[in-house]
């Protein structure tokens, strides 16, 4: 109720900004050239039987999460509460009951949803985040400082953190496999494990097409929307349901995206230095002109102790 | 000649028993810091993937930020709109601004999990111009910088004309002092572009804090999500500034066992209500633009301490400032200037955590004692260092001679 009626504030909010800062979608797309069409994944939630099996091939791939043999992803009894990502999983299955019917449940797959405009790469302080020419957004640890904007930013609450490890934490995130598939010419692991192809690989336009084509031909099987197609000014990966999105957890959110609330404002504070500038050259007529006024320069700095008068 | 508002080494004894408690407090902080080093951040704080920011960001950071901003406000007060009367209050309030900067910085380094890459902002292939953070960090480290020179006027002073070197470099007595006298002279002449500089670095990374917030508008709550968080932040700052010199020279007075400084005070104090009255004003214009008051009667974390940082740690200071009684009295104004300072820490850790609404949290961050521990370590290493400092060199005002 009280969570609606927030969401609705915050949009009205967000459309205020938009319009005080201009067209701001450009701006946070800036310096990163990439393809007009990226890649994604679409998730068809209804399909998906809560195997497992890609978390186990996410395990496998990335080399560097904590070794678990492919039996421990073949226990369900893990299902019966909610889990999220953390530092030894880029990706979770969850079970959920389905509002209508609770002898079949909705299993829902969640990993980083590697946004457009990915919140986590503008806040990043290093550049040690950055969305790839192919949409795919990856780390890379030697540059990070640890501060963890990054997992304050995220509007998806996907960036998980090494806080055991003491000399050497990483963020853990899903990279899309971008090194270990797609640069290869691959799909991301999990998208070739999955038994019941709950996930289509392809570019973005094309599978938002696939996305309304399945909606329209089965009415009766999908909310009537692609969750990820505007989201946050849209994501790579996007969604499928037949229950509401926000019943499988994924947030509900505005269209606007998220560096869109800072990077024009911070555009417009540093284009040129000229604001910083400005205030510099005005404080210092201010300063100026009481002593002109007084007809005499005077003594201006912290200097006032015994020697310094004398 | 001498000016009446003479600086001098306050040359009481150090190590009294408070002081002896302070550096307990002090070493145990410390103690913990180095375990959270050696063991992770596990080891020591309750952070967790939902909540990756916690008590060492709100307080020995974005509070530590704020609480400095005496720095600025009594520099540009005095040297940019020559209001020279308040003099005597810069040094102190400078040396309070250079230790919790410094301090901003080594409580940092206790959070960040690569503590050792924290130069990396520095480095200009690094440099992320769409981060706030970024912003934040460069003029951080700028503004540290500007602050260190703006001090260095009074090492120079303490030694410049009693350079005593021991043993052979005694030769070089002559020309150390000779080179401490010129440095005196060019900062002397330039110094006010660094104090301009320092009064612009400021304006830009306190508003910036606050557009560190702006990033998250799902997740922290709309009393404390806004479009104006920079001009929140910055103005908030600003209205601190002088209380902050207030408590600190009460403090001062009564830790050295000297009069109040009334005669600075009490006129310090009376802008404080204009400043403290922008800042509500608008905190209060853009819940009604926003129509965010509809969650002060809501049951949460966040709306209560709204009303505890807001609507009683803020407003109430606000009247107690504009009454002459409160501001002709030294307890009055301790009280006031109290109570705004712990609205404004309130306020920092409220957007930080206690605000801070993660998606799917299953419990709510509370502060693990380590954290408090280290926190209050950091704030005890300050108050040590500031009694040091005053004591052997030339900060605090004289003691007027009594008849």
């Amino acid at each position: 109720m009280s969570n609606n009626r927030r969401i609705f504030l915050k949009q009205i909010v967000g459309m205020g900004a938009c319009a005080a800062f201009g067209r701001s979608d450009q701006a946070a797309a800036a310096g990163v050239k990439t393809d007009s069409d990226p890649v994604g994944v679409l998730v068809d939630t209804t399909l998906c039987v809560g195997c497992r099996r890609c978390e186990a091939a996410c395990n496998e791939i990335n080399e560097d999460l904590p070794r678990r043999s492919p039996q421990a992803f073949q226990d369900e009894s893990v299902l019966d509460h909610r889990r999220r990502m953390d530092h030894g999983a880029y990706t979770v299955v969850n079970r959920y009951l389905s509002p209508d019917d609770s002898e079949k449940p909705v299993y829902a797959k969640f990993q980083c949803m590697h946004c457009l405009q990915p919140a986590c790469v503008s806040a990043c302080i290093v550049g040690a985040l950055s969305r790839q020419p192919n949409g795919a957004v990856t780390y890379d640890s030697w540059k990070c400082i640890g501060c963890r904007y990054c997992m304050v930013a995220c509007p998806f609450q996907v960036p998980a953190y090494e806080y055991r490890n003491s000399f050497t934490p990483k963020v853990r995130k899903c990279i899309f496999c971008f090194e270990t598939r797609l640069t290869k010419g691959g799909v991301p692991a999990c998208v070739e494990a999955c038994p019941m192809q709950v996930m289509t690989f392809g570019k973005r336009t094309g599978l938002i097409r696939l996305a309304h084509g399945k909606i329209e031909e089965q009415p009766d099987r999908y909310v009537p929307n692609v969750y990820g197609e505007h989201e946050v000014g849209g994501t790579a990966w996007m969604y499928l349901s037949s229950v509401p999105f926000q019943k499988i957890d994924l947030p509900a959110l505005g269209y606007h995206p998220v560096p869109g609330y800072t990077e024009p404002v911070q555009h417009i504070l540093f284009k040129w230095f000229l604001p910083p500038l400005g205030l510099y050259a005005l404080l210092g007529s201010i300063m100026w002109f009481a002593d002109f006024r007084r007809g005499k320069p005077r003594a201006l700095p912290m200097q006032g102790g015994a020697d310094a008068n004398t | 000649m001498q000016t009446p508002e003479h600086a001098a080494p306050v040359g009481l004894r150090f190590f009294t028993p408070g002081m002896k408690a302070l550096t307990a407090v002090m070493l145990t902080g410390l103690g913990v810091g180095l375990y959270r080093i050696l063991f992770s951040l596990a080891s020591v704080t309750h952070l967790d993937d939902q909540y990756p920011m916690g008590l060492w960001i709100g307080v020995d950071v974005a509070t530590g930020v704020a609480l400095a901003a005496g720095g600025f406000t009594t520099g540009a007060l005095v040297y940019i709109f020559h209001r020279e009367r308040f003099h005597a209050i810069i040094r102190p309030a400078l040396l309070t601004a250079m230790l919790g900067y410094t301090f901003v910085a080594i409580g940092l380094v206790f959070d960040l999990g690569r503590w050792y890459n924290v130069w990396h902002p520095a480095v200009p292939s690094m440099w992320q111009g769409n981060s706030v953070l970024f912003e934040v960090g460069m003029c951080v480290m700028l503004y540290l910088t500007v602050l260190y020179i703006e001090f260095s006027p009074i090492v120079l002073e303490r030694f410049a004309g009693h350079v005593n070197l021991p043993g052979r470099l005694s030769h070089f007595n002559d020309a150390v002092d000779s080179a401490l006298r010129l440095a005196d002279f060019i900062l002397g002449k330039v110094m006010f572009l660094f104090i301009l500089a320092g009064v612009v670095l400021s304006c830009l990374h306190q508003s910036s804090l606050g557009a560190l917030t702006v990033i998250v508008p799902y997740k922290l709550h709309p009393l404390y999500w806004s479009p104006l968080a920079p001009i929140f932040f910055l103005c908030s700052a600003i209205a601190v500034g002088f209380p902050m010199v207030i408590l600190e020279s009460l403090i001062s007075s009564w830790a050295f066992n000297r009069p109040p400084e009334m005669n600075l005070l009490t006129p310090l104090s009376r802008m404080v209500p204009y400043l403290l009255g922008a800042y509500i004003a608008f905190k209060l214009g853009d819940m009604f633009y926003r129509g965010t008051y509809v969650f002060l009667l809501e049951n949460s974390a966040a709306s209560l301490i709204f009303w505890i940082e807001f609507g009683l740690l803020t407003v109430v200071p606000f009247f107690l400032f504009m009454s002459s009684d409160i501001r002709s009295s030294p307890s009055g104004l301790l009280v006031a200037a109290a109570m705004y300072i712990a609205a404004v820490l309130l306020n920092r850790c409220a957007v930080f955590f206690i605000a801070y609404e993660p998606l799917y949290a299953e419990k709510a961050y509370i502060p693990a004692v380590g954290e408090f521990a280290l926190t209050i370590g950091l704030i005890a290493t300050i108050a040590f260092i500031y009694r040091a400092v005053v004591t052997f060199l030339p900060v605090l005002q004289a003691p007027e001679k009594r008849a």
